[in-house]
């Protein structure tokens, strides 16, 4: 896989009139469809376009507003509306960057806006809409709002030098002063702002070259950063509407069941509760605070219908769907031709259902009138979540207003609506806005969950173990056809099935990669899930690699490096987290070991090296990783450090602790306790390690969850000899014999005690 | 009616007893900095200070609070630990989505009142209770190292435009 997203050479001159194609792993490839058709057309431009107006006049009319992203006032004030949503990854301070770098102001200068629902100005091309997503922002507007600026530029020096009547390229742009030297004088931004907002369009703009950038590629503080410290920020559930009230719901134990009958007689007792509302699946208590709802919630007598699910459990779905992998009609990605002879390895690994657990839990505040439907609420698909207002109000879609809000955390759980179409169901029955708010056992148990897989991989491989043909049987379920059904191949194939197969970093000559769909029990809804299909499909191939590595007797590292010939970015990556953790050097203590992962999701390049203690009683202890990446140029170094020390941990979390089971038809894990999430006396030191390239940037937010989970069973594998087939990490395998589990039961409890 | 003492004001309010502080704070008196995360005591995205220490105010009834001294993250960059504590986050630039920094702001400043220098065991315990789910571990620690000693731990070449701009 290689990223080709294109960027014209350095500092050139940018028609305006070009297209700018995206062409990336991930959520993003399978979108690809859409380039070139109607809807990509529309979408980000740093030009002029249709809707631009009414955008303007909603927001205020400001004095100079070039394009849907740049507004200036008289004042001199800059403000930009951010393209993409703010859940973590950084994206308002890389996107403020990309704007003030060609603008010329500083960071300092500008006040960021979450963008209103609107597709047209605000779809990234390769999701096809207003989507945070798929690890494209940067890759996405890298091009487009660094021409925004310098358009927004342009215009306002071309005012000043018509005011001064010289010519505007001997003027310069600094800290939203335009100043021309030879005849010693100064403008702001403010100033020609008026003039500048009647200025023609500019077919041509000169963009900064990259060795002139004075904010792009350094580390820079977040812009956001200053009012979450104080806790000033306003997340969706901080949102206080007048009149508003808080709610809280429990819907239907079982997956797809509905309600039967409510007995609300004790909940309307309790004081501080309003209302009782019910919908199909779910019932709301309405109070005067969440407390009260949620008190009124548990006086609640609900009975279900338990519907067809009523007796699913966990195991009954991994049957199924190892049989899909074993005997199921698949679609095949790629197959380059017969099986050469030699000796054929074959492995089977599953990978467990997942949750989200953002932070903030799902929530929503909804008001319906008779002729409006306004919604506050954290969304990576702002204007999908209008659309489903329009659609269960009946309003028209220009009577709903979506107020976008920061995002405690998304990993894809905001990708989807379902929380925002309940609120406004259960708004649209009363009078006044009403602030729903799940409560984290409701979250997980309605959690639009990271699909099962069950795979088989193999290969062929020659005399010295080298492999000639690799295989892959994936099987689960698709999140792309009911997420953007249009998106899927013509024959049936979600290409992010096979995200990180079809194509990788190492030279083996042929392959065959199949998928076999397998939907999951109608009501087992299955979402997008930070790494989406590369997080599941590295585990698979990176843990293969290392079976074949030890299987061959060689070092994994040199095994892979071997096969790299042909990919230098991924061997780079490789020889630089080996060099930086100190490969190969000092002997590691008994049961502690390092393993390797490499892989080349969302466009960037990228080499984790984790470092693990298995202690004789199973438990693992991370003690050190390493992470090399080559993502390409940078925007913001900081946001790249932290998001791959986050996303390494974030998956590392997961492959450690997480696996969504179910029993009675519904989801087992409640809550943080019996959904562990990792804690920092768990968190070990992640250092990453960049090479640093001129070339187009890469994905970043999700890539270092990709790569997390096999270099923490290869080390596993490393320490014990025990091969991790499964996830989440079961330490009952881990053990080192039966006498390690006494001796540390001898030492922590006193004898004699109840230990239950 | 109650009579709750927050931020150093006092707030007088009609909730039931056994009403949780985090729900006083955010739905009845408005502040909306205590963040709701698990409702169990178990993420710590919650925490505020109770006569100084760190407490869970999801699972805090209001009645049993008399007049002590409540503290939130609105109010903790009036004390020396908490001001020394957000002005680090912001130089090591913590944050992700933010949303459980008010909780992992409130419990590392109780840390750095009692432990002024602690040690990476003194943070690990101080600070296990507190979940992030975007997992800024690595530089909550350095912060708070950071906040303890004056000396910047990582990212020394971070820079924020003008100089001195995210104070």
């Amino acid at each position: 896989m290689s990223t080709t997203s294109r960027t014209p050479s350095d500092g050139d001159v940018v028609d305006l009139s070009r297209r700018h194609a995206l062409q990336s792993g991930g959520l993003a490839i399978a979108f690809l469809w859409l380039g070139g058709t109607g809807p990509v057309s529309a979408m980000i431009n740093a030009r002029r376009q249709p809707g631009d107006a009414a955008a303007a006049m909603a927001d205020g009319n400001p004095t100079f507003a070039p394009n849907a992203f740049i507004r200036v006032d008289t004042t001199g004030a800059v403000r930009l509306v951010m393209p993409s949503v703010e859940m973590g990854q950084g994206i308002y301070t890389g996107c403020s960057m990309l704007l003030a770098e060609e603008l010329g102001v500083g960071l300092d200068q500008i006040t960021v806006e979450h963008s209103p629902p609107s597709d047209e100005l605000y779809g990234i091309p390769a999701l096809g809409g207003q989507i945070t997503g798929g690890s494209t922002s940067t890759r996405a507007t890298w091009q487009v709002l660094r021409e925004a600026g310098a358009v927004a530029r342009t215009l306002l020096v071309t005012a000043a030098a018509a005011q001064w009547k010289v010519d505007p390229s001997t003027c310069t742009v600094d800290r939203g002063e335009i100043h021309h030297a030879p005849s010693a004088r100064s403008v702001g931004f403010g100033e020609v702002a008026t003039a500048a907002a009647k200025l023609p369009m500019p077919d041509k703009v000169q963009l900064t070259d990259p060795k002139d950038f004075k904010l792009l590629g350094k580390p820079m503080r977040r812009v956001d950063s200053p009012d979450k410290i104080k806790g000033a920020t306003q997340f969706g559930i901080d949102v206080r509407v007048p009149g508003m009230k808080v709610a809280t719901v429990v819907s239907c134990p079982t997956l797809g069941g509905k309600v039967s009958t409510v007995d609300d007689k004790a909940a309307r007792a309790i004081p501080g509760v309003i209302d009782v509302l019910r919908i199909d699946d779910a019932v709301a208590v309405v109070g005067e605070h969440f407390w009260a709802a949620k008190q009124g919630v548990q006086a609640l007598n609900v009975t279900w219908d338990y519907g067809p699910n009523a007796t699913l459990d966990t195991q009954q779905l991994r049957d199924a769907l190892a049989d899909s992998a074993h005997n199921g009609q698949s679609i095949v990605a790629s197959d380059t031709g017969a099986k050469p002879s030699g000796t054929l390895v074959q492995s089977e690994y599953q990978s467990p259902m997942l949750a989200h657990a953002t932070m903030e839990p799902m929530n929503a505040t909804v008001w319906v009138t008779a002729d409006k439907c306004e919604i506050w609420t954290g969304t990576q698909v702002p204007m999908r979540a209008a659309e489903e207002g329009a659609r269960i109000t009946g309003l028209p879609i220009d009577k709903v207003v979506v107020h976008n809000q920061y995002l405690g955390g998304g990993f894809g759980r905001r990708l989807e609506t379902d929380w925002v179409q309940q609120a406004v169901a259960f708004a649209k029955q009363v009078s006044y806005p009403v602030k729903v708010i799940w409560t984290r056992e409701e979250d997980i148990h309605r959690d639009i969950v990271r699909p099962m897989y069950h795979d088989l991989i193999s290969a062929v491989v020659d005399a010295n173990g080298q492999p000639v043909w690799y295989g892959y049987r994936t099987s689960g379920g698709s999140v792309l056809a009911r997420f953007a059904p249009g998106a899927m191949d013509k024959n049936g194939m979600d290409s992010d099935a096979v995200e990180c197969v079809v194509e990788i970093p190492y030279d083996i000559p042929h392959n065959k990669v199949e998928w076999i769909r397998h939907n999951m029990p109608q009501g087992l809804v299955v979402g997008w899930w930070r790494g989406v299909g590369s997080t599941h499909n590295l585990f698979v191939v990176e843990s293969f690699m290392d079976e074949l590595a030890h299987r061959a007797n060689k070092d994994p590292l040199e095994y892979r490096r071997a096969l790299l010939g042909k990919s230098p970015r991924a061997l780079a990556v490789l020889n630089l987290a080996a060099e930086k953790i100190g490969w190969g050097g000092q002997p590691l203590p008994a049961r502690t070991a390092r393993g390797i992962s490499l892989g080349e999701p969302f466009g960037s390049h990228v080499c984790a090296i984790v470092e693990a203690e298995v202690t004789p009683q199973g438990e693992v202890r991370l003690r050190r990783v390493v992470v090399a990446l080559d993502c390409g140029i940078a925007v913001n170094a900081s946001s790249i450090e932290a998001q791959v020390q986050g996303g390494v941990l974030f998956g590392l979390s997961a492959a450690l602790y997480n696996g969504i089971t179910v029993k009675n038809g519904g989801f087992e894990q409640t809550n943080f306790n019996n959904y562990r999430s990792l804690r920092i006396n768990e968190a070990p030191i992640v250092e990453v390690h960049r090479v640093i390239n001129g070339e187009p940037p890469g994905g970043l937010g999700e890539v270092g969850t990709a790569i997390a989970a096999p270099a923490l069973t290869n080390a596993i594998f490393a320490a014990t000899g025990v091969r991790l087939y499964t996830l989440p990490v079961d330490r009952n395998r881990l053990v080192q014999n039966s006498d390690a589990l006494k001796s540390v039961a001898s030492a922590s409890v006193p004898e004699g005690r109840d230990v239950a | 009616m109650l009579s709750l003492s927050i931020n150093g004001q006092s707030y007088p309010v009609d909730v039931p007893d056994d009403m949780p502080l985090l729900w006083v704070l955010r739905d009845v008196i408005g502040l909306t900095g205590t963040k709701f995360g698990c409702g169990i005591a178990q993420c710590g995205a919650c925490t505020v200070h109770l006569d100084g220490q760190p407490v869970r105010s999801c699972v805090l009834p209001v009645g049993s609070l008399g007049n002590r001294a409540i503290t939130t993250i609105e109010a903790i960059g009036n004390t020396p630990a908490g001001q020394k504590i957000q002005q680090a986050w912001l130089e090591v630039d913590v944050v992700q989505c933010g949303y459980c920094q008010s909780g992992q702001i409130m419990s590392a400043t109780a840390l750095l009142q009692r432990t002024p220098n602690p040690t990476d065991a003194d943070i690990d315990a101080a600070m296990a209770g507190n979940i992030c789910r975007c997992a800024t571990y690595v530089r909550i620690r350095a912060a708070i190292k950071q906040a303890a000693t004056g000396k910047a731990e990582i990212l020394q070449t971070m820079v924020s435009a003008p100089a001195g701009a995210a104070s």
